[in-house]
């Protein structure tokens, strides 16, 4: 292993997070409150509890997931695209460096950003609700799975997209959606009959009822099947990862 | 055995355009190799090829000894390239865009060597600098810095004075020599002809994915120095006189002008002598002309040959 060549692009990746700090940090936690404003405060006062939470802390997991998502593929696409697109791409192909190297120097610096956002969202939130973790090391675990997958996703998108549309494409039109739509904001059992088996289609939904299960103990889904879910999608993007390398698709010519 | 050794490297692309068409070559340790060619020849291609960015379609091309593909980390370590284009990151400042390319092949941080980098480009003074605030030919400067932060012992320099002015070229010219005392292979492309002149060993030619030549530059310089000199007679004539036979003379075919070829090295040239047997043999000279031999005639001459003879493939075929 080149472990040098894999801290160099990490520092470089990271390096751009603290460039624009302001951005990477300020616009979260504003948004986040906002939420919280929004939601917690002139929603959430009408709708008092979520079996037995508040429902300004039940939004919580679901919060620091949709931003954390977003981060990740946002941070691993942008990364690899960029070089992509200014042609310095030419010196990582020409490196003595293999793909396993450079995934882990992109997809470990957006996942190490898109935690550092989350931990901020989940400082930020305990100024607005109280919060209780039942299972920290199981919401750190699903926190940083998820991390690591949606990187890995960004990544993909960042190899596959020609242009910038393209680039914001997946997480508008994909990533979004299925986020909301995938119980950040209300529990499954919440919606009809007929939803709540659409819903077990979005695969989102299982990783947001495993991450709620490690706060608040409850959850839509078993959590085996929450961890089976975010340990499958990890690998299924690590096939695609490696393919990708193999065949030199939209890399090497 | 050759520092790059490439053997019958052919590139096709997806829609059946021929880049390399089985090119074979080998560049000594420590040598300057000129790669000669129009836009669209297969230089860059070649040297993408030899460097990773570009998969092969067949063939093998070994750096050091070390298969290209095979053993990629030992070949590419040996490596340096200074791309065509200005690549950078335009956030980055300098000194950081070389510790990252170090850093990238592997070696461990030396600031001390990175410092020697950028002073020999002078470009110490603006190493915090941001790259964006650079003008091109700084930033072309960075491209090299970034290849000789790595300690490569094969660099390539593709087009490396293209769009940079006389000063910036003198210099390059000067770190190329630096270079080369240091015993680093280097193969640079080019399509102007007075560069390879004035810095490579040895000059190849390549035009349409072919090798169409490469020759040490004292012996091609040897064919340039000859010189023709082209005799108006006042009238024509049929054939060249019996008297006149020694001097290989050609003649044009309107029979008004003769042509005579001699070195301009030699101790003599045969030209005084030449316009008194004119004399004898009854010819009157109207006008004189001489004109030398250039890389260009020649490079010029080879690729009107190439595609005479693919002209000719084709129309047997």
């Amino acid at each position: 292993m080149n472990w040098r060549a894999i801290w160099s692009i990490y520092q470089f990746e990271m390096m751009r997070f603290f460039r624009t700090l302001t951005q990477s940090f300020v616009s979260p936690v504003i948004s986040t409150s906002l939420y919280f404003v929004v939601f917690g405060a002139a929603i959430g006062s009408r709708i008092d509890q979520v079996e037995g939470v508040s429902y300004g802390a039940f939004i919580v997991p679901g919060l620091i997931m949709l931003t954390v998502m977003t981060q990740a593929i946002t941070n691993a696409s942008f990364g690899i695209y960029f070089p992509k697109f200014i042609g310095t791409i030419y010196e990582l192909l020409s490196a003595p460096v293999n793909f396993l190297e450079i995934v882990i120097g992109y997809v470990g610096a957006a996942a190490t950003k898109a935690l550092f956002i989350g931990l901020v969202i989940l400082a930020t939130s305990a100024f607005f609700v109280d919060i209780t973790i039942m299972h920290p090391f199981a919401m750190i675990a699903f926190l940083v799975l998820t991390c690591l997958s949606f990187a890995l996703l960004g990544f993909i998108i960042g190899i596959w997209a020609g242009n910038f549309e393209q680039l914001q494409l997946v997480p508008l039109l994909v990533v979004t959606p299925l986020v909301f739509l995938g119980g950040s904001f209300y529990a499954i059992s919440m919606l009809p009959p007929f939803w709540q088996s659409v819903t077990l289609f979005n695969p989102v939904v299982y990783l947001i009822s495993g991450f709620r299960w490690a706060f608040f103990g409850m959850a839509d889904v078993p959590v085996g099947l929450s961890l089976l879910a975010i340990v499958g999608f990890t690998a299924l993007c690590l096939v695609a990862v490696w393919w990708i390398f193999k065949t030199g698709w939209r890399i090497r010519t | 055995m050759a520092m790059v050794q490439i053997r019958n490297v052919r590139k096709a692309y997806e829609d059946g355009f021929e880049a390399l068409k089985g090119v074979n070559l080998d560049i000594e340790e420590g040598e300057i190799l000129a790669l000669l060619g129009p836009n669209g020849a297969g230089k860059t291609t070649l040297i993408s090829a030899i460097c990773g960015i570009t998969r092969i379609t067949s063939g093998t091309i070994s750096v050091g000894g070390h298969d290209t593909v095979r053993d990629y980390r030992a070949a590419r370590k040996l490596i340096g390239l200074v791309p065509q284009e200005l690549t950078l990151e335009p956030f980055q400042t300098v000194i950081d865009a070389v510790r990252f390319s170090r850093g990238l092949f592997g070696y461990p941080p030396d600031d001390s060597h990175v410092e020697h980098v950028l002073r020999t480009l002078t470009l110490w003074d603006k190493r915090d600098s941001k790259i964006v605030q650079l003008s091109g030919g700084m930033k072309r400067r960075v491209l090299i810095a970034k290849a000789l932060g790595h300690e490569p012992r094969v660099l390539f320099l593709d087009e490396p004075t293209a769009g940079v002015d006389v000063e910036l070229r003198r210099d390059m010219w000067e770190t190329v020599a630096r270079l080369k005392a240091d015993g680093v292979t280097i193969i640079l492309t080019t399509h102007y002809i007075e560069e390879a002149e004035a810095i490579a060993d040895r000059v190849g030619v390549i035009n349409k994915g072919e090798i169409l030549l490469v020759e040490n530059k004292s012996d091609l310089m040897a064919r340039m120095g000859q010189k023709t000199l082209s005799i108006e007679l006042t009238e024509p004539i049929d054939a060249v006189p019996a008297g006149l036979a020694g001097y290989a003379l050609e003649q044009t075919r309107d029979g008004r002008t003769l042509r005579y070829t001699y070195d301009t090295r030699a101790d003599r040239t045969g030209i005084a002598r030449l316009m008194a047997d004119l004399g004898s043999a009854g010819l009157r000279v109207r006008d004189v002309a001489t004109s030398q031999n250039s890389l260009e005639d020649i490079f010029v001459g080879m690729v009107a040959e190439q595609e005479d003879r693919n002209g000719d493939k084709e129309a047997s075929a």
